[in-house]
């Protein structure tokens, strides 16, 4: 850099500042404090220890991973569904129902949790009206426990899933589908054969994008189900903002815990991402691409590599 | 290319979306003016009463007024500080870009409970005592919105390139900084808009952090829209709904921004 430009250096100093204070600093302290000792000044990994002596809390974060997993699978399957139709509309079409889509993940947390218990509440109007018609497949049905949640969990994966996914059907080529049938090829072959195995960086990155998305969600169990289904995002919360008991050092603990499972999952979706641009960034024309990474980023969509790419 | 064309499956299968996605919206909308809705498929009587309760509640309007202020003050702030910084990244430092976007990654990668586990850790003790308050509050907001930020003004720079713009000024006899306001600034601005009010519309969805950080202290609309909940199911609708049109409003100027953008782009 030249010796005239060093002073617009000094533009970055605020912007240090601030990252430094509010994410380097937060980070840095909750990882000391997870392995700092209550009782004296030294290092133990006690607190870690506690958590895997502790079935209650093995409970939670097993709760956390099965909800997530299942969740991010059937997100993962209808999004696939819904990616391949959506394709198959003319663009115009298509931009509006991911408009609408899109439109409904402003929806999520606490409106979101309370819009299902208005509908399949205790006292909510098809809980009430299944009653009434006497259907009683529903009658095992509890919002406020694992099927609830994973419905409702469900209900934020899907919008974002069909956003990451379809831009990937794109890449499979109709010449290549020309091509199978040429050489024999059922449908059903060339999509076991073809079409999946090209989806696949793709299917596994989004996965990694929905795990951690649903290991993090706080809000929307919170406001679900309060303190009586054991996760890990509400235990962190309450043993750290808890109006009973603080336990900071444990919480801290917990949520070390919780940002490596979502950090790995988010690096799984940046490796996958880079492994399915070699399909797809050199068919594409670039023009769409150019307009399809603008709309994408206009709407927020929250893949980790949209805001690394 | 064969012109993609929809199907009866695929059309059933986007139906099926589309009510899916749809129906925890319309019943939200359906309850807040329902006078009674128990056991009849639509409501059995409309009212406007809860929207008015809603508007005469002093706390309605406080908590809107506090998340108001709340999001414009952060994002007035990250605007300040972000637009020098990724200028100077972006024309003087391009080296440091790897390094950046490891560092804009950060805030999806670690969920709101763990960033909220942090700030109360490093800022409940000791000689910096923001507990409680909006600063902390302000600057959890200004790390929640920094992936939005940096990415929105970085490609608006990239867009217009900045680079060969502010040689050319230069050229032209105009001071540096003279060239960033009269020049760069006024052609950035669309783009800037646009992630300015992304993070606005983000920020006022954020309920994690807010509750965790300054819960007991200060109530924005989705902390006050959780302890309605409780109450009257009428009214949390009235005021889910009142959010959602808020939220609607800000994303459809935005759509509107983003084509125009695209428009003069493409020219």
């Amino acid at each position: 850099m030249k010796r005239r430009n060093r002073w617009m250096l000094l533009g970055l100093i605020p912007f240090a500042i601030m990252v430094f204070a509010f994410q380097v600093a937060p980070i840095l302290s909750m990882v000391s404090s997870s392995v700092h000792d209550p009782k004296g000044a030294g290092f133990t990994f006690g607190h870690y220890d506690k958590i895997f002596q502790s079935a209650y809390y093995l409970k939670a974060i097993k709760n956390s991973l099965l909800i997530s997993v299942f969740s991010s699978l059937i997100g993962i399957a209808a999004g696939l569904l819904c990616a391949y139709s959506i394709t198959r509309f003319t663009p115009k079409i298509r931009d509006r129902l991911l408009m609408l889509s899109n439109m409904t993940s402003n929806f999520a947390g606490v409106p979101l949790a309370f819009a299902y218990i208005i509908l399949l509440g205790n006292n909510g109007v098809f809980t009430l009206l299944f009653r009434q018609w006497g259907w009683d497949v529903f009658a095992g049905f509890d919002l406020y426990s694992w099927s609830g949640l994973v419905l409702v969990y469900v209900y934020f994966q899907v919008p974002l899933a069909l956003l990451l996914l379809y831009p990937s059907f794109y890449g499979i080529r109709d010449q290549w589908r020309e091509a199978a049938s040429l050489l024999g090829a059922g449908r059903w072959q060339f999509w076991r054969t073809v079409g999946l195995p090209m989806l696949t960086p793709a299917i596994f990155g989004t996965l990694g994008i929905l795990f951690a998305n649903a290991m993090g969600a706080y809000a929307t169990a919170y406001a679900l189900v309060g303190g009586n289904y054991n996760l890990l995002a509400i235990r962190i919360g309450s043993l750290v903002a808890g109006d009973v008991v603080n336990q900071p050092e444990l919480g801290s603990a917990l949520a070390v815990l919780l940002a490596l499972s979502t950090l790995l999952a988010v690096y799984l979706n940046h490796r996958m991402s880079k492994r399915s641009q070699r399909f797809t960034a050199s068919y594409a024309s670039v023009p769409a691409r150019k307009r399809e990474r603008i709309r994408l980023k206009s709407r927020g969509t929250r893949t980790a590599e949209e805001a690394g790419a | 290319m064969t012109k993609p064309k929809a199907g009866w499956t695929h059309k059933t299968f986007m139906l099926l979306l589309m009510v899916y996605l749809l129906l925890p919206l319309a019943a939200t909308f359906l309850y807040g003016f329902a006078k009674q809705w128990q056991t009849t498929v639509l409501p059995e009587g409309w009212t406007l009463e809860w929207v008015r309760e809603m508007f005469r509640d002093a706390r309605f309007l406080d908590a809107l007024w506090t998340s108001l202020y709340l999001c414009a003050i952060s994002v007035a702030l990250s605007l300040a500080v972000m637009l020098p910084a990724v200028f100077v990244i972006t024309v003087y430092l391009p080296k440091w870009e790897t390094f950046m976007k490891g560092l804009v990654v950060l805030p999806y990668a670690v969920p709101g409970v763990v960033a909220a586990v942090g700030l109360i850790r490093a800022y409940s003790s000791g000689p910096l005592d923001l507990s409680g308050t909006a600063y902390l509050l302000i600057g959890a907001y200004f790390v929640v919105i920094l992936p939005y930020m940096y990415q929105g003004i970085r490609n608006s720079l990239i867009t217009v390139s900045a680079v060969e713009l502010l040689n050319s000024a230069e050229l032209l006899g105009a001071s540096r900084s003279r060239a960033f306001l009269t020049v760069i600034l006024p052609n950035i601005w669309p783009g800037v808009i646009i992630s300015t009010l992304l993070s606005f519309s983000v920020l006022f969805g954020e309920f994690v952090l807010t509750n965790m950080l300054v819960g007991g202290h200060l109530q924005t609309i989705q902390v006050y829209l959780y302890r309605r909940v409780g109450e009257s199911g009428h009214l949390a609708s009235a005021i889910a709904i009142t959010y959602f049109l808020f939220i609607l409003l800000l994303s459809t100027a935005l759509m509107k921004l983003g084509k125009k953008m695209n428009g003069v782009a493409g020219r």
